[in-house]
């Protein structure tokens, strides 16, 4: 009989499935553990509302006391999961005693990956993921102060956007030769990197770096080539890695992640996993493993573990969906564009313009939008609905503005 | 007697100006509403910006009785205000609609 839940990780998916057992009629005690003080909040406003908001900010909380007592959820935070304990079905607390489960759900998302270059440390290059790492970099935010950001992705965007919005100055150093990566359609990319630039941002692009040199004053990054780049503060934004070390350590299997089945559970069909520190293999594009750090899958699979421990066995196809803002501009993706051979665009007016990408059969397996939110928005949803539904919408009637998408949902 | 509520009915848009299972933008002052026109062609208003980030709502897709927020997808029941599920937990204020020789008119207090 299942009498005690337990969720280790008190973030976006975490406290969702623990919110979401009991929406799912479970009667039995349930567990919130999290290492942070706070209680669980979105992370998504740390690189954007947190740093640029007038006044100071508060942690986004997803859930208040009320809301836990209403669903009789027990959270425990700050409070660190040492150990899981699979034959006793135990978790192990840092400095508490242990708390049993029937099933529990591992959720402990991701970390920063950290620069490993000579001169780094925890004076010298800061990161962003947590409510105090964003705070802090928000108070050095001030005008006239030199923002080096190392990693032109999303967070390192984001975060060069918003110095730029406290008057501050900001460098962007990536690695590869453009921005964003290949997740990324490269007009996008190219696009955003001119409103950067526009904005007095300055990019350097296709750099390697040799060291971080630290002198009373300031903080330098030593190039390859090279140049050295001066400022006061230092972020690397390079990506994120998942935390599987209590997995591991329990012998459960890992691949890129901890490994889930389409329904969410590991190798121990006690135990399952969900939102940054799984992987799981996605119906929509053959079944391949992937590995999604995004707010909205964390959601969507908070909600769907919830019912996998109790019991179902629906498999997990949610469309992935990721933004990014800078600006006044929002990215978002619908979709993965593995299996993407065709592009069709759309132009959205305004600036703003929609790709279309299709497989070789005519399937359309992603979509992704650059412009303001309220141009792009309403049609990246419909894209991601044709998406689920694994449509084949006529390229011509993708490509022209005039038709509905809403009309191509058969 | 009931106590009478003053309700100041304003006129919002053309009836013929909302496509069905769709929604616009009506300001008024500096107040915002969304305005709906259902898939059984019954119109509805609402506060105009989500109660998660304060988004315009009219940017968002309308599905049967449900607006869906263009920022994080958070939905509400249009017709009664009532919030769906995470990421919103807050319900949306509505208003009363009438719809008068093809102009859409709601109620505010």
């Amino acid at each position: 009989m299942t009498e005690h839940m337990v969720v280790i990780g008190a973030g976006e998916a975490g406290a969702r499935a623990a919110m979401a057992l009991r929406e799912n009629g479970f009667a039995g005690t349930i567990t919130l553990i999290g290492d942070e003080h706070h209680l669980p909040y979105e992370r998504p406003p740390l690189s954007k509302a947190v740093l640029t908001g007038a006044e100071e900010p508060a942690p986004p909380h997803i859930l208040d006391e009320a809301r836990l007592a209403a669903r009789g959820v027990s959270l425990l935070h700050g409070t660190a999961a040492i150990a899981i304990d699979r034959a006793g079905h135990r978790v192990a607390l840092a400095g508490s005693d242990a708390v049993p489960y029937d099933r529990l759900l591992i959720a402990t998302g991701a970390r920063a990956r950290r620069l490993a270059v000579p001169g780094t440390g925890p004076e010298t290059v800061h990161y962003l993921r947590s409510f105090p790492e964003a705070l802090a970099l928000r108070r050095r935010l001030v005008p006239g102060h030199r923002l080096i950001v190392i990693g032109g992705g999303f967070i390192g965007l984001e975060l060069a956007a918003a110095a730029r919005a406290r008057g501050a100055d900001a460098t962007v150093i990536e690695m590869a030769p453009r921005l964003l990566g290949r997740a990324v359609p490269q007009e996008f990319a190219a696009l955003l990197a001119a409103r950067h630039e526009a904005e007095g941002v300055r990019l350097v692009l296709g750099a390697t770096i040799d060291r971080i040199e630290t002198t009373a004053e300031a903080h330098s990054v030593v190039l390859g080539s090279g140049e050295i780049i001066t400022g006061d503060t230092i972020v690397a934004g390079i990506g994120a890695l998942p935390e599987t070390a209590l997995a591991e350590a329990a012998g459960l299997a890992i691949d890129n992640g901890i490994a889930v089945d389409a329904s969410l559970a590991t190798d121990d069909p006690d135990i399952f996993a969900a939102g940054d520190c799984c992987s799981f293999p996605h119906p929509l594009y053959d079944g391949r493993r992937i590995r999604l750090e995004a707010w909205r899958n964390a959601q969507d699979q908070g909600n769907a573990v919830a019912k996998a421990m109790l019991g179902g066995r629906e498999p997990y196809e949610a469309v992935p969906w990721f933004w990014s803002d800078q600006y006044d501009l929002t990215l978002q993706i619908a979709g993965l564009s593995y299996l993407a051979t065709a592009t069709v665009t759309r132009d959205l007016g305004d600036g703003a313009r929609l790709d279309f990408h299709l497989a070789d059969d005519g399937r359309l397996v992603s979509a992704s939008a650059l412009g303001p939110n309220g141009r792009i928005a309403r049609d990246v949803r419909l894209a991601e609905m044709l998406i689920a539904r694994r449509a084949r919408p006529p390229a011509a009637d993708l490509a022209d503005p005039a038709t509905k998408l809403k009309s191509l949902m058969v | 007697m009931p106590t009478a509520i003053a309700t100041r009915w304003i006129e919002a848009c053309a009836a013929d100006e909302i496509d069905e299972e769709d929604v616009i933008r009506f300001d008024e002052g500096d107040r915002t509403f969304a305005i709906y026109r259902s898939p059984d062609d019954t119109y509805f208003a609402t506060d105009g910006l989500c109660t998660h980030e304060k988004v315009h709502l009219a940017d968002g897709l309308v599905m049967d009785n449900i607006i869906e927020c263009p920022k994080h997808n958070g939905r509400f029941d249009y017709t009664t205000g009532k919030a769906k599920g995470a990421p919103v937990c807050v319900d949306l204020k509505t208003y009363p609609v009438r719809v008068e020789g093809g102009k859409v008119l709601i109620g505010l207090d």
